[in-house]
Order: C-alpha cells, then structure tokens, then sequence
C-alpha cells in the first residue's frame, strides 16, 4: 500500500538517513532533478550504502533514476538495481518505447545479478504532453509497470503554462492519468504540491487526487506526508458502511437473494467491490478490525 | 593501484563528511577532523582504510572533516573521492 510518497534528495546524508521518520509508506531517492551534473557519480553512491546498509523497516523504496536521454541512466541501474528497489521511477516518460528501452536493460542488470527477472518494478513519470497522450500505451505495454506518476511542473512547462495552487491547467492530465492506470490495472499517484508552507493548500490538493481517483500522493516535504496519510486512508464513516454492505451482502446471500437495499439504495457488485477494498486498506492500517458478520 | 590527481567528495553540512584525497609515495597517510573523534575516530579512520584496501589504493593523502556522518555515509564519499581520484568517473 502507497498512499504517500517523499522525495529525497539523492546527495543529502542528512535527508537520506533520515528518510524512514517521516511516516511516508514509500521514499523515492532522487538522482534526477535534486542532483547536480557534477555530484551525479558521488549520489549514486551515497544511495546505493543507504539502500544497502540503512533499515527502513517496511517503508518502501523507490529510486528515481535520470531520464533515458541523459548519459546517466544506465549507470544509475547497474549501481542500484543490485539493491533491489521496489520501483524505478522513470523521470520524461513519453512512449511505450521508452519503457520497453529501460525494462530490457533492467532485465539485463537483473541477470547479472542473479536477481529473478521482473523482480524490479517500473513506474513512468508522465510529464510531457506526448506523455499524457500515450499514457494508456505505456501503462499497458509491460508487465513490469507498476502505476503512472504524474509530474505536474514539466509539464505544464511542456503545456507552456502557468502552474497554480488550483490546478486547472492539470485537470485534463490528472483524469487522463487515472482513466489510462485504470484500465491498464495498474495504480495511479499525483503530482506533489510545491508550496511547503500552506497546510491548508496541501489538504485541499490531495483531497482533490483522491477524489479524482488517485491511489496516493508524491510529496517533496515531509510537512506533507503526515496530511497525504489521512487524505488517503478511510474515514471511519467509510469503514462503517464499508463494513454495513458486507453485512447486508451476506444477509441476502442467507436468503437466497441476489441483490439487497441499504439505507434505501440497492447494493450491487461495485459498491461491494469499494466496500472490500475499504475494508482491505483499513485492516492493513490497522484502524479497525471486526468479524463482517457483526 | 593510485591515485592519479587531487580529488575531493561530499560536504561540510550535518550528517555528511569531507574528504579530499591527494596523490603521495610513502603508503596511507589519514588526517581527521571530527567532532566525535574522541567517542569515533578509530572507527572513521578504520572505515576509510577500509574502502582504500577495498579500492586497492596503496598511496595517498587523505584529509577528512566529518560533520557527523553514519559510517555508510563515510564509505560513499570515500568511495567517490577514489573513484574521482582515478579519474574512473
């Protein structure tokens, strides 16, 4: 389960060591955009002993290599791929091509090191408009995608305008994201919001990706993981009904019937299907557990 | 295996270590500067002998300023600096 995810910047010990306190359920080590040209050789290292000798005790780790057109990304594999991350992010993502270019050389890397084949996952970050528009084709043409990102400040540069707290100019990119990961089967996460110092901005934004259907949230500040958390996680009105519909799901299956009411409003297969993932997410989180007969 | 040219890597900031690294003849040669040395400096100068026999470096000067850094931290910039040194990156 991701619902948040932090950014760390690939050359900072500081952050680095740290990066297992902030409560995020995934971190995601950058070599990209947070390193510069010159440090890139002295991050790579840096990432590849805290991977190796750091415990992040359950908290899962992401690597965001530099992009397919740089002379970095191959180097970036073959120094991290040993440590075995969960995922690596693929920055500039704008064709299947590009996946299928990165999940060949990661397949490569794999048996040099004796890891099992498709062991390491992928997720491209769309952040191109060719990218959005391909988005379904690269969600879809490899096994090893995991979920889409979306990186909202490239690319509303690509889009040539302005990026805002609203996010209208995003709007079409953000449903085009989730509709693409969700019929590909996979899962989807939001771009982070920027402004660290607005509480009440970072409530309203992730609000919004979820309501829109994101599976969780990137975020470059710790301040933000804590909000990401409890935007993504299940109220406890949701666990409720959640729990309400498997009750009165299992009073009509006793009595024969295929379908029941709740509350005045007929339960059908994708309420009962939202109500398994509720309950599913609230177990793993530990916030309530209880017999469904109940 | 040497060092060809003067090299450093990594920071003074918290949580990180400076290390610079310099061509010599006459063996491992290690001047720290630590604000742990007292608790730790055996054990940073015994991680940076510990990547320079890892790296096959048999000579060099080699001045570190650790600002607190994890041992895995030291290993990385030591690692770097080497590597910089050999003008193999």
């Amino acid at each position: 389960m991701r619902r948040s995810m932090l950014f760390l910047p690939g050359n900072n010990p500081n952050m680095l060591i740290n990066g297992n306190c902030f409560g995020a359920d995934a971190v995601i080590f950058d070599l990209e955009d947070a390193v510069s040209p010159q440090e890139k050789d002295a991050a790579r290292i840096l990432v590849r002993n805290t991977m190796r000798y750091m415990d992040f005790n359950g908290c899962e780790m992401i690597v965001r290599i530099n992009s397919i057109d740089t002379d970095y990304w191959k180097k970036d594999l073959d120094s991290l791929l040993p440590e075995k991350p969960a995922i690596i992010l693929l920055p500039k993502t704008c064709t299947p091509e590009d996946v299928l270019l990165a999940d060949e050389y990661m397949t490569q890397v794999e048996g040099k090191c004796g890891i099992e084949k498709g062991t390491v996952g992928l997720m491209p970050l769309i952040e191109t408009a060719l990218g959005v528009e391909n988005s379904y084709r690269i969600a879809s043409c490899s096994n090893r995608v995991k979920a889409l990102f979306l990186g909202a400040e490239d690319l509303t540069a690509d889009l040539q305008c302005k990026r805002t707290k609203e996010g209208r100019e995003i709007e079409y990119a953000r449903t085009r994201l989730v509709v693409a990961a969700r019929a590909a089967g996979v899962d989807v996460y939001d771009t982070p919001f920027t402004d660290v110092n607005d509480d009440a901005g970072i409530v309203e934004d992730a609000k919004t990706a979820k309501e829109l259907g994101f599976t969780g949230k990137a975020s470059i500040s710790p301040r933000h993981v804590e909000t990401i958390n409890a935007v993504f996680s299940p109220t406890q009105a949701e666990i409720d009904y959640a729990y309400e519909v498997m009750g009165a799901i299992t009073l009509a299956k006793q009595m024969g019937k295929g379908a029941i009411s709740l509350h005045g409003k007929m339960i059908d297969a994708p309420i009962v299907a939202r109500a398994e993932r509720t309950i599913s997410m609230a177990e793993a989180l530990g916030l309530d557990r209880r017999d469904i007969n109940e | 295996m040497n060092i060809k040219k003067c090299a450093s890597a990594g920071t003074m900031e918290s949580s990180d270590v400076y290390v610079e690294i310099k061509p010599c003849d006459d063996g491992i040669k290690i001047e720290l500067e630590s604000v742990v040395e007292k608790q730790f400096g055996e054990q940073i100068k015994k991680a940076v002998t510990d990547v320079l026999d890892e790296t096959g470096i048999e000579n060099a000067d080699v001045r570190i300023v650790d600002r607190g850094a994890l041992e895995c931290v030291i290993r990385a910039r030591v690692e770097t600096a080497v590597l910089r040194g050999r003008e193999e990156i």
